[in-house]
């Protein structure tokens, strides 16, 4: 049905959006999660309040996840340019992911931690933990189940962002769909993409939720 | 050991309310190796008093001194290595549910960067000392209450503190496992000799283990004292209510409709006489009753235990004129026994 030549398009598609994904997330949570981590400690009535500096970056974070993410692909072209030297191919749709990753996983981040009990806080003060103990041996590891799941749906979500970079050229599965399956009029080829990123964003929600549920020991069966 | 001198705290105004003053002219004395208890209702101010001690709660005013450190003083520094020697327990635990319950006692000892090895034998004893041994590798979300209860002592020791403090520690546990725990507590006071704060809104925790024990209503501390002398007299209406369901100081409600706080015609004086164990009451009454030629109508009797030592309160109605009944009360004082007047006994067939 798909002859040779598609199949390896597929594939190198596939490896294409992955790569996109992957580094893209791992940057992303590079960023996000210590930005997501002071968003939490510095809000008000937190562990370290500091209003004006959680509202800078509140701001900012807003300012990205508002903008509707083809827009800011196009948007921050030049800036785009300046980091991959490019502004189409794989390693240039890797800027505006990323650029939409942070913030996502910062907010995310910062619920997840939010949702700690703040008597889990409370008690480590007590013991005298300083702010920064608090963080790495309170709020991370009681909010990595939140957190991996937050995660994943980054994830899932850049999947279908790194589709959306493939109409302005950035290669991967939605590069393949748009020139194949929609400019060549293949369905198809169109109909492989969608299936291929429907087994993809399953696998990556049940890995995420199988994470998510080892981690997890609130809720052990007694 | 903890010593609070003229303390206040008040919480500022939220959004277009008014600020709350939380504690008032807190003065309080606590003793080495003492159990003492705070009880008051819901917002008496019990958990802002208890969080002042390692300044969770910094006060407005006023002077908190630990071990002869006085807290408010502080560098954030000084006062995380004083927080060391200051344990504390909660009501919900407050357990790190990612941890097992080794890793949660261990959880000061790696606050305070003792090494690995080190931990492992001071967290050992501990487990052991709270039956929880074989729980070790156990998560919390594994444990019932009361285990969860005992995971947060053996924390709160881990470093050896000087004091224990204690949010309402049993009030999540059923009546069984907070009489375990209750001895648990009494039982760490005895053998390490630490100086435990405990706040509760049950008086039943008060009467089991406390030494002392202060009463609060609105941010003040409005009586205190010994355990045994606050049962047995409590001064201020707020402490009679606790009191009185659990010593029951009362008369039946049956006689309560013939009491008339004034002298009558044809009444007679109601006494309340208590008493405490070493005294022995049957032989001084009938004593009186004979010396006197006064008969006493006993109405209602009852002997309680206050942290071991009997109670006993007899109401009795004194059958005679006004002057015996004066020189009877004043032989029981002399006896050193507690007598009050309750009212005067309307003839029941008024
Ligand atoms: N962080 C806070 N901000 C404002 N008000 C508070 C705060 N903590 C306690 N309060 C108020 O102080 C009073 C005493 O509270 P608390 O010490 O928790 O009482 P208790 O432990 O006896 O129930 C209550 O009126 C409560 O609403
Ligand atoms: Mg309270």
């Amino acid at each position: 049905m798909l002859s040779p030549q598609i199949i390896d398009l597929l594939i190198k598609g596939l490896i294409d959006t992955l790569h996109m994904v992957a580094v893209s997330g791992a940057i992303g949570t590079l960023i996000g999660l210590p930005l997501g981590v002071l968003l939490a400690v510095t809000g008000r009535g937190e562990l370290l309040q500091n209003l004006v500096f959680n509202r800078i970056i509140g701001a900012v974070v807003n300012m990205t996840r508002s903008t509707p993410f083809i827009i800011l692909v196009v948007a921050i072209i030049p800036f785009t340019r300046l980091v991959a030297g490019t502004s189409i191919g794989t390693s240039a749709a890797i800027v505006p992911l990323t650029v939409a990753a942070a913030p996502f996983i910062a907010r995310v981040v910062e619920n997840a931690i939010r949702e700690v009990d703040r008597g889990l806080i409370e008690a480590a003060q007590a013991m005298g933990a300083t702010p920064f103990q608090i963080v790495r041996k309170v709020l991370l590891p009681e909010a990595l189940p939140a957190i991996a799941m937050g995660l994943t749906l980054s994830a899932v979500s850049l999947i279908g962002y790194s589709a959306m970079v493939g109409a302005v050229g950035g290669g991967g599965l939605g590069d393949l769909g748009i020139r194949y399956g929609y400019q060549r009029f293949l369905p198809e080829v169109m109909l492989a993409v969608v299936v291929v990123l429907i087994v993809l964003v399953q696998v990556v929600q049940s890995t995420g939720d199988w994470i998510a549920r080892r981690v997890n020991k609130r809720n052990l069966k007694v | 050991m903890i010593t609070l001198t003229n303390l206040q705290k008040t919480f500022p105004a939220r959004g277009s309310g008014v600020p709350v003053q939380a504690l008032a002219d807190i003065d309080l004395t606590i003793g080495r190796g003492e159990i003492f208890g705070i009880i008051g209702r819901s917002g008496a101010g019990k958990s802002t008093l208890l969080r002042t001690i390692n300044l969770l709660e910094k006060p407005t005013t006023g002077s908190v001194r630990v071990d002869d450190v006085e807290m408010t003083a502080l560098s954030a520094a000084e006062l995380r290595q004083a927080r060391h020697s200051i344990g504390m327990i909660f009501q919900h635990f407050n357990l790190l549910s990612s941890r097992t319950v080794f890793d949660n006692v261990a959880l000061p000892l790696e606050l305070a960067g003792m090494p690995k090895a080190e931990i492992k034998t001071a967290v050992e004893p501990l487990l052991d000392l709270v039956g929880l041994a074989e729980k070790r590798d156990r998560y919390p979300a594994e444990l019932s209450g009361g285990q969860k209860q005992r995971v947060g002592i053996a924390r709160a020791l881990a470093s050896k503190p000087k004091v224990l403090l204690s949010d309402e520690a049993t009030s999540a546990l059923d009546p069984e496992t907070t009489t375990q725990i209750l001895h648990l507590l009494a039982d760490i006071n005895r053998r390490l000799g630490l100086t435990i704060v405990l706040i509760t809104h049950e008086i039943a925790v008060i009467k089991e283990i406390c030494h002392k024990v202060a009463v609060m209503e609105g941010g003040r501390i409005i009586e205190q004292g010994p355990v045994f002398d606050i049962f047995a007299h409590p001064s201020h209406p707020t402490t009679r209510s606790f009191v009185d369901p659990v010593i029951n100081r009362g008369i039946p409600d049956s006689l309560k409709d013939r009491l008339s706080p004034t002298p009558q015609p044809g009444a007679n004086p109601v006494l309340r006489i208590t008493f405490t164990g070493e005294k022995a009451t049957s032989p001084v009454i009938s004593a009186i009753s004979r010396k006197l030629n006064l008969d006493l109508n006993i109405w209602h009797g009852q002997i309680d235990e206050i942290q071991g030592a009997p109670f006993g309160t007899l109401v009795v109605e004194a059958l005679g004129d006004s002057t015996s009944v004066e020189a009877a009360v004043s032989l029981l004082k002399v006896n050193h026994l507690g007598v009050e007047v309750l009212g005067h006994a309307v003839p029941a067939n008024h």
